[in-house]
């Protein structure tokens, strides 16, 4: 297991697995986009309340999801660069960060085309909005901070202090909605109880919360290769592909 | 581990503890302000601010919804179950609002203690579920 884990560190080894896995990984992402677009648009029954506005949950919410799971790789990968000084690590916070902050974007402005009819209005400040963009601002932040400093494994280690710090903000955006009144509503799937969701509407939510998941994955490994190659051009393993 | 690798594990444990606890703590002091809105009640015991605009959040009081004069202004009661505040609006209201909808205002209170708004925005529950389902729940409490 450990040896295996060490071995997938590797970079010429990361680049190679990574690489056999992109077809299966976009295959399998098509499959589940397509099913649960179909369920969520198609076969899913309208709302009792918000008839057919509240389908935008069906992006909306797995990108809201991915937005939170995203920074927590991040930093987790952030604890591993500044123990381990693992290089891979460094190659996938950095490679994570624009994915997690497109989520982030996503999942902000498909809230706000939802809001305008069902609230009344496109933005609130209220806590689960505002720590939602305060996240949107550390991804940038992430981004911006690693392109100031030239020598990447120095820019890596800054990086990963403030992916460090700004974990604090994850549990914040989750209970904002159960510490402070919010307009945004509380948690529907990811709470003890049963989610007060019809199942006919959580499972097309689900399989669209893979489909992201899964594209994640596949979208790190593309961006973790071109990375990998720029990092190592001048490397025996390189030249040799 | 490494002695220098415990060490850096001790140091990242600490600064996000570290931060967790400031940022716990400017919060906390926050609190007041981070609130979105007030209750009815707390409006009434004389928490929100007496001339300036807040915001009051409550549920519209089952057949309180009253339109006098031109139509566009809209008379109603707002309740958090325990008391209620009477809302006077004019303007354009969401496609949620209804009796018994959770809903915050956006205005101040007048001479009388009414709450004369200038906004009204709805704010839906976390459930979910086919119209023909929310009818049979309907059937089963009434």
């Amino acid at each position: 297991m450990f040896l295996w884990f060490h071995k997938l560190g590797s970079p010429p080894h990361f680049y190679r697995i990574a690489g056999k896995w992109i077809p299966w990984l976009s295959w399998i992402f098509l499959a589940f986009l397509v099913a649960g677009l179909y369920g969520g648009l198609i076969e899913a029954p309208p709302d009792y309340q918000q008839g057919e506005s509240y389908r935008i949950i069906f992006v909306h919410v797995p990108s809201a999801w991915m937005s939170l799971f995203i920074y927590v790789v991040m930093a987790f990968c952030g604890a591993v660069i500044i123990i381990w000084r693992m290089k891979l690590a460094e190659v996938v916070l950095i490679s994570s960060a624009p994915i997690g902050a497109s989520f982030t974007f996503l999942a902000l402005v498909t809230g706000s085309l939802w809001g305008k009819p069902m609230w009344g209005t496109y933005w609130v400040w209220d806590a689960r909005l505002t720590s939602e963009l305060i996240l949107l601002f550390l991804y940038l932040g992430v981004i911006g901070l690693h392109n100031a400093i030239d020598d990447k494994r120095v820019a890596a280690r800054a990086v990963a202090i403030l992916a460090l710090v700004g974990v604090v903000n994850i549990p914040i955006i989750h209970y904002s909605v159960e510490w402070w009144h919010s307009l945004h509503q509380g948690a529907t799937v990811t709470k003890f109880d049963k989610p007060s969701i019809h199942w006919s509407m959580l499972l097309p939510l689900l399989l669209m919360a893979i489909a992201f998941q899964v594209y994640y994955v596949l979208a790190l490994f593309q961006k973790c290769r071109v990375e990998l190659l720029q990092r190592e051009r001048n490397s025996k393993w390189v030249e040799e592909l | 581990m490494t002695p220098a690798r415990k060490k850096r594990f001790g140091l990242i444990v600490l600064m996000v503890a570290g931060v967790a606890v400031g940022v716990g703590l400017a919060l906390k002091s926050l609190n007041q302000n981070i609130m979105f809105f007030f209750t009815p009640s707390e409006v009434i015991s004389g928490k929100a601010p007496n001339s300036k605009l807040f915001r009051m959040g409550g549920m519209v009081v089952e057949g309180s919804v009253r339109r006098p004069g031109d139509g566009l202004t809209v008379q109603f009661g707002l309740t958090d179950n325990e008391q209620q505040v009477t809302v006077k609006f004019t303007g354009i209201l969401p496609d949620l609002f209804r009796e018994g909808q959770g809903i915050i205002a956006n205005g101040r209170l007048n001479d009388s203690g009414e709450f004369v708004a200038e906004e009204v925005l709805a704010k839906h529950d976390e459930t979910y579920m086919p119209p023909e389902l929310a009818d049979m729940k309907m059937g089963e409490g009434n």
